[in-house]
Formats: structure tokens, C-alpha cells, sequence
């Protein structure tokens, strides 16, 4: 049977594991990173996934796609407070948000496609394996949609996914292979875009999840929105400009406040440098760390709340948990650290790369589904409360929150008039009173046999399987005759266009690999042009005129190459400069060594 | 749980949940209870240790995680087993659902039952209600003496509801006791049939009297605080 893979598909950075023997390992791409940046970027030379993308985020901000996993499953009213925030253009059809590159609009699933392409590539390119089967995994607290949207995205991409699961549970598990860990542990996963928090008790290798809470729109993202706002105040201040015409300005804001940001976390103070737009010279500014945790202390206050809920709902106290685990990036931050350590009374521990605990986890799940690990089983709940809108635009529960999945129930359906054909279900996810203010899953039509009122009984099984994901039977109690249902989803994308997206995939995916592969030797290629042009600026005096001339001469070839069609030639040319430009860099480095010790040394005698 | 037939091979059943001779996954039967579904008798009394050890075990036999390379029709039974087994061990986990079940499993649903206020607290409920009506009024006419007043009042009849539903706790719990005895006696016997109608009516009651207590002390909570 083929290996399966464990994918963990984040808000900023995404990547893909395998059981290698009995560790999990990350694949790492030609560069040795293993985090794939979740950003999609549609370039004049085509559509460019993960670093290469990066580069264009302040270059073509308006064409380049990051944090789609905050767009998916939801509607345009969803997200409508953050909308200012995004350089890309966002519209709605059939209540899914579809996103304007260029001529074209995509699906939230048909970027994530993009991604696990990408993933899928690097995977098949590192092992000399087909890559088919995955295990992607998503926030605890994504609702139905949301899961279902990722679920998409993986068919889109040509992947069969196996499983949906849960990032804080996933984490748990390599945890626990790793450490063998008896006890109850809490899971604090606080990502790019998505808060969780779980609760676990793990036994003789049972993973059972008691309960979970969360935020599916709290993240780093959020915490560098704290920072440019900041920063964009001393801008309007000190130069009297307004960066919010200019989104590509902006957004090299953004990624200079996540730089600050994560420096911040090894260091007191930081200082930012940026160039704006037009001559209007470069703005500097300075950050400590104190200032950041004053800017972010209430969104960080806001991770508390749901600990509680978590704890509350698995009838413990603090004190009753005896390790708390960290996940996700932003829980490299101190001031996140002290808050938790402050609710649960005790250190928390990161023994393994917060970055990338969930993807090795996921191959975990991958390695229990493929039969190769038996003794560990995962007992996973439904985050939220499920149940049918009922007279009156009530509520009715049908499955409530932290239930272990997988859950069903059973309803009994009837007819109110004499001879009425069908009746109309809203399905809801949610845990308040009223419909209305709850989640809605989808609509469905019952249909009914034409008898006098109340003689019909369809009984409806609504089972949330071990994804999380609903699935809806029905069957009429007398005949005992199944009936097919045909699901509406509210925020969903149709069987029918995920079909079409499928098909649309497939057709273009060879073409996609040649594309790719000669957009991404085309952009490295530019990249390395222009740092080798401005190498030879700086050490041109270093070196012999006969070596500058070589240089120059195998930069003319690439630059040749690069126009051409064909991927393998730009690559030879790109190693020909690495190499004829290899001494110079040597020099450089010596150079650069030399003056900062002459600093220093200047430095210490004054 | 003797079953007729595999519903694969064809051949008798006589092992738990797996076939004999094709080792494929037996679904459990639509009729059995939550009791038979973790091989347990009739009884009120249940070890957590016990139930959770043998909610481990069947999940280790049924679990979709250890399914995902078999056929479509044994995925589709592990699928209906882990549901089944989820509920069973929610249900017979929590002494309250536990005796709510099955007073409804020997006796009709405990819902169908009034939802009126218990005979002998019939007043305070009522004068209770009063005073929610009042507080509300004093919260929302600024009245901050008033309020206070009625607050200090309406927390001691909280507290004395609070001590009235551990009472009731306790009269359950020695229900659980008189019916497990009686489960070990002879049903066949007309007194020990009538004992046990008596016993369950008597659960039925408290069980719904202490929803209804629970719910006026939560709306109570969430008006006082």
C-alpha cells in the first residue's frame, strides 16, 4: 500500500511529513527549509507557490494570496472587519469567498490546492515516491464548513484525504510517541491565524481528547495587525503619510512587524528600517519588547477565556494538569508563555520545534491508519454543539460540543398537514439559544409520503464521523427504504464544482509542472543576478579584471537563458555563475569579517 | 451476545464482536442497550475504572483508525460501533444519565414526566419567582438597596436549594442500591416485581424533580450572578 503523508496546512507556513521507521520526519525542499510559505502568488510568468511567491507579497501585493486559511469555509460577511487588512480582492458566489487574480477568481480550497501541490511536489521530488494519500490537519475548533473546505482542497489538489485532524491532537500524539507521557496534558496551540485549546488524558496509549476550545480567528496574523497599526500611526506622524494607498508599502509594513515581532521574543529592543514609497525617504523606528506586549496584551488576554471553558468542560481544575504542551509559532512569544504559565500554575514545554510538532504528528496518524503503529489510538470530540433549527427559530441540540467522535443521533421526523410532500431541515452548529445567532451547516428537503398528518416517520441519523465531518441519513421507518439526501451546504462549495475544480486541476497539471518549474528557475535566476551584480559592485577592486570578466560573462549567459523556455538550461547557467562567482564571495566574506573585527577593535579602544 | 449469523461467512457467531472463522466485525445489534453494548447487567452501581478500561478496549477493536484498509461494508460497521460505543460510555459514565436511561429502558422516557415544581416546595418556588420578578424590576430602576436586599435573599434560598438537591443525590444513590439488590433477586417473584416499579417510580421522580431544581438554580445564577 502506498505511504500516506501528514500534512499540516497552516494559516502562514505549511509542510509535509512521513514515518520514517519509527520517527516522523519533515521534508525539507531544495533549500533545506522545511516550512513551505502558504502564500500563492500570480505572476506574469504564472502562478508561483511558498518562497518564490514571498517575494512578490511587496511587489504584487494585489496578485499574491497569504492567510487564505482565515477565508476558508466562510462567507464575505465572515471576514468583512479585516477586509482592509487584505491587498487581494475578495468576492462572494454561492456563499463561498472567491478571490480576484487577474482575470480569474478562486476558491479558498483552489489556493490551498495550490499549496498541497506544492507540498506534494516536494515530497515526491525528496522520496521518488508517488504522493497520494494524506492526512491534513486543521484548527480543533473549525466548524463543519471548515473542515470540509480543506477537505476540498485536498481533492482538488489530486489528493485522497484520509483523515481530517485536529492540529493541538496531532501535536499530542508526536509529543506522545516521543515521550511516552501518562497523565492529562493540555494542548495551547496558538498558530499563524488560529487559536486552540485542548485537553487531553493520555493512558496506556489512548488519546483521549476531554475537551477543546478556541478562536479560529486569533493568531500571529493578529498580533503583527497590532504592530502596523503602530507603526502606520508613527509613519502619518513623523512624515505626514497615509502607507494605506500604497499596498505594497503596506505590506512591507506587515512583514517588517513580524520580523520585529519574532526578534522581539530573543531581545529587548529592535530597530526597523523601511524605505517609503515616492522619495519619501525611510522611516526607523524603534520597538522593545515592552512596548509589543503592551500593544498585544489584550489579544493575548483573549487565548485565557476559552482555557477556561476547556478545563470547565472537562471537570478539571489547573492544578489538575500535569504538562502543558506549546504549539504554533506565536508561543515563542514570553509574554504568551508568562499568561499560560500564570493559568495552569506550571511551566509550559515546547521539547519539540512548535513549527513543526503538527506535521509530524500527522504523520503519525498517517503511520496508525496505514497499520503500521497499533498501540497508539487517538479519541478525538466534536468542538462544537450540533443541531436543528425547530420552531420558533430554536435551537435544537442534537450532538453537544466535546462529545467523542465519532457521535451519531437519531430524530424522528413527521408531517404537520394531511398530505404534506416534504419538510424542510436547518442543520446548525453552535452553542447559543437561537438559530439565528448560531452557524448555518446546510439545509436539506425531506420527503415525505402523502398521508394524513402525523403517519409518516423518517428517521434521520446525523453521524459526525471521525473527521468531524457530518453526514446525514435518512430512512422512512415503515418502508424501511433509505432516502438519498441532497445536502445545500451554506458555506460550502457544490459536489458539482469541486468536480469541475478537480477536473480543471487535472488538465492543467502537467502543464502546471513545466510552468512551474521554469517560473521558479526564472525567479531564482533574477534573484541571483541581481546579487551577483551587486557583489562585483562591492568587490570589484577585490578581485583580478580577468575574473570580473568571466563573471560578467556567465551573468550574460543566464540573463540569455532566462529568456528562453527551457527550465534545465537556466539551472545550468544559474550553477555556472555560483561557480565562476565562488572566489569572489570568498573575498567578500573575508572582507566584511576583516572590517567588523576593525570596528570592534575601534569599539573596544574608545 | 450469542448473534445468529456473520453477516459475511454466513456462520454462527458465538465470539463478542468478531466472527469466528472470518474474523470480520460483527455490527451490534440495533437492539442491544448501552449496558449489553459493554457486556454489563442492569446496574446502577458501575466502576469508572471498570467502564472506562472496557470503553478503551472496544475502541481499540472498533475505531475507523484501524478500518481504514478494509472493505467498504466493515468501515461502515467499525463507523456504527464507534457511534454506538461513544454514546453508551456517555451515557453510563454519569450516574445521572446513567439512571435517566434506564429508568427510560424499564420504564417509558423520564421526559414524559410533568415538568411542574416538586408537591412540597410548590410555595417557595412560587414566592421565589416573586422575588426574581422584583430584583429584576429594583436592576433595572436603579434601585441599589433594593437590589441588594433581594440579592442577599434570593443567595440564601440558592443555597438552600443547593442543599436540597444534594439531598436528593444522596436519596438516589441509595435508590441505586435497593435496585441493584433487587436486580439479584427473582423477577418471577410479585413482590419483588412491585418493589422494583416502586423503586424506579421513585428515581423517575427525583430524576425529574432534580432537572427542575437544576434549571431554577441556573436561572437564579444567571440572574444574580
Amino acid at each position: 500500500m502506498a505511504r500516506i503523508f501528514g500534512i499540516d496546512l497552516g494559516t502562514t507556513n505549511s509542510l509535509i511529513a512521513y514515518m520514517d521507521g519509527n520517527t516522523p520526519r519533515v521534508i525539507p525542499g531544495r533549500h533545506g527549509r522545511t516550512m513551505v510559505p502558504s502564500v500563492v502568488a500570480l505572476t506574469d510568468n504564472g502562478i508561483l507557490v511558498g518562497d518564490p511567491a514571498k517575494e512578490y507579497l511587496i511587489r504584487g501585493s494585489e496578485r499574491t494570496v497569504y492567510s487564505v486559511k482565515r477565508f476558508m469555509g466562510r462567507g464575505l460577511a465572515d471576514v468583512a472587519e479585516e477586509l482592509k487588512y487584505f491587498p487581494y480582492r475578495l468576492t462572494e458566489h454561492g456563499g463561498v469567498i472567491r478571490i480576484q487574480l487577474g482575470e480569474k477568481t478562486y476558491s479558498p480550497p483552489q489556493i490551498s490546492a495550490m499549496i498541497l501541490k506544492e507540498l506534494k511536489l516536494r515530497a515526491e521530488a525528496h522520496l521518488g515516491e508517488d504522493v497520494s494519500k494524506v492526512v491534513i490537519t486543521v484548527p480543533a475548533y473549525f466548524n463543519d464548513s471548515q473542515r470540509q473546505a480543506t477537505k476540498d482542497a485536498g481533492m482538488i489538489a489530486g489528493l485522497e484525504v484520509l483523515r481530517i485532524i485536529n492540529e493541538p491532537t496531532a501535536a499530542s500524539l508526536a509529543y506522545g510517541l516521543q515521550k511516552r507521557t501518562q497523565g492529562q496534558i493540555a494542548v495551547f496551540d496558538l498558530g499563524g491565524g488560529t487559536f486552540d485549546i485542548s485537553i487531553l488524558k493520555l493512558k496506556n496509549g489512548i488519546f483521549e481528547v476531554l475537551s477543546t476550545n478556541g478562536n479560529t480567528h486569533l493568531g500571529g496574523d493578529d498580533l503583527d495587525r497590532a504592530v502596523v497599526n503602530h507603526f502606520l500611526k508613527e509613519i502619518r506622524t513623523r512624515h505626514g503619510f497615509d502607507v494605506h494607498g500604497f499596498p505594497d508599502t503596506l505590506q512591507s509594513v506587515r512583514l517588517e512587524a513580524e520580523r520585529a515581532k519574532i526578534r522581539l521574543s530573543d531581545e529587548q529592543k529592535t530597530s526597523v528600517a523601511l524605505d517609503l514609497p515616492e522619495g519619501r525617504g525611510t522611516f526607523h523606528s524603534e520597538l522593545t519588547r515592552d512596548q509589543l506586549e503592551a500593544l498585544t496584551k489584550d489579544l493575548v488576554e483573549q487565548t485565557l477565556a476559552p482555557c477556561r471553558s476547556a478545563l470547565q468542560d472537562a471537570g478539571l481544575q489547573p492544578s489538575d494538569i500535569d504538562e502543558v504542551v506549546l504549539v504554533g509559532g506565536s508561543t515563542r512569544m514570553p509574554l504568551v508563555r508568562r499568561r499560560v504559565q500564570d493559568l495552569f500554575g506550571k511551566t509550559p514545554h515546547s521539547h519539540l520545534n512548535p513549527d513543526e510538532v503538527v506535521a509530524l504528528g500527522a504523520a503519525v496518524q498517517a503511520d496508525i491508519l496505514s497499520g503500521g503503529i497499533q498501540d497508539m489510538l487517538l479519541l478525538d470530540v466534536t468542538p462544537l454543539s450540533l443541531g436543528i433549527e425547530t420552531m420558533g427559530g430554536v435551537m435544537s441540540t442534537l450532538i453537544r460540543r466535546n462529545t467523542t467522535i465519532p457521535a451519531s443521533a437519531k430524530e424522528m421526523f413527521t408531517t404537520y398537514v394531511d398530505g404534506q410532500t416534504s419538510v424542510d431541515i436547518h442543520i446548525l452548529q453552535g452553542e447559543r439559544e437561537l438559530a439565528k445567532d448560531n452557524r448555518s451547516l446546510a439545509r436539506f428537503q425531506l420527503k415525505m409520503p402523502p398521508l394524513p398528518a402525523g403517519v409518516p416517520r423518517i428517521e434521520v441519523t446525523f453521524l459526525i464521523d471521525a473527521n468531524g465531518i457530518l453526514n446525514v441519513t435518512a430512512k422512512d421507518v415503515r418502508t424501511e427504504k433509505v432516502q438519498s439526501i441532497q445536502v445545500k451546504p451554506s458555506y460550502g462549495l457544490s459536489d458539482d464544482e469541486v468536480e469541475r475544480m478537480i477536473g480543471e486541476s487535472f488538465k492543467f497539471a502537467a502543464e502546471d509542472l513545466q510552468a512551474r518549474q521554469l517560473i521558479e528557475a526564472r525567479t531564482e535566476a533574477e534573484a541571483i543576478i541581481k546579487a551577483t551584480e551587486k557583489a562585483l559592485q562591492q568587490g570589484r577592486q577585490l578581485i583580478s579584471p580577468d575574473e570580473t570578466q568571466a563573471i560578467k560573462a556567465s551573468l550574460a549567459a543566464l540573463e540569455a537563458a532566462r529568456t528562453q523556455g527551457d527550465h534545465k538550461a537556466i539551472r545550468a547557467r544559474i550553477a555556472d555563475v555560483e561557480k565562476a562567482t565562488h572566489h569572489l564571495a570568498e573575498v567578500l566574506m573575508d572582507h566584511s569579517l576583516k572590517e567588523a573585527l576593525e570596528n570592534k577593535k575601534l569599539s573596544e579602544l574608545t | 451476545m450469542a448473534r445468529s449469523m456473520c453477516w459475511h461467512c454466513q456462520s454462527e457467531v458465538t465470539g463478542e464482536y468478531f466472527c469466528d472463522r472470518c474474523v470480520k466485525v460483527q455490527p451490534l445489534s440495533k437492539d442491544s442497550d448501552y449496558f449489553t453494548c459493554f457486556a454489563l447487567p442492569r446496574l446502577l452501581t458501575i466502576d469508572a475504572q471498570t467502564l472506562e478500561t472496557k470503553f478503551y478496549e472496544l475502541s481499540r477493536a472498533f475505531h475507523p483508525d484501524f478500518f481504514q484498509r478494509k472493505t467498504d461494508a466493515e468501515q461502515a460497521i467499525s463507523l456504527d460501533n464507534s457511534a454506538l460505543l461513544n454514546t453508551a460510555y456517555r451515557t453510563l459514565k454519569d450516574p445521572i444519565r446513567r439512571a435517566e436511561y434506564l429508568v427510560q429502558l424499564e420504564a417509558g422516557s423520564v421526559k414524559d414526566i410533568r415538568t411542574s415544581p416538586p408537591a412540597d416546595l410548590f410555595e417557595e418556588i412560587l414566592e421565589l419567582q416573586e422575588d426574581l420578578d422584583d430584583f429584576r424590576a429594583a436592576c433595572s430602576d436603579d434601585q441599589t438597596s433594593e437590589r441588594d436586599r433581594l440579592r442577599a435573599k434570593l443567595m440564601d434560598k440558592r443555597e438552600h436549594l443547593e442543599r436540597r438537591q444534594q439531598t436528593m443525590e444522596s436519596d438516589l444513590r441509595s435508590l441505586f442500591t435497593t435496585w441493584d439488590h433487587l436486580q439479584t433477586q427473582d423477577d418471577r417473584n410479585q413482590a419483588v416485581r412491585a418493589e422494583k416499579d416502586a423503586t424506579l417510580k421513585h428515581m423517575r421522580e427525583i430524576l425529574s424533580n432534580r432537572t427542575y431544581l437544576r434549571n431554577i438554580v441556573n436561572d437564579l445564577t444567571a440572574t444574580i450572578g
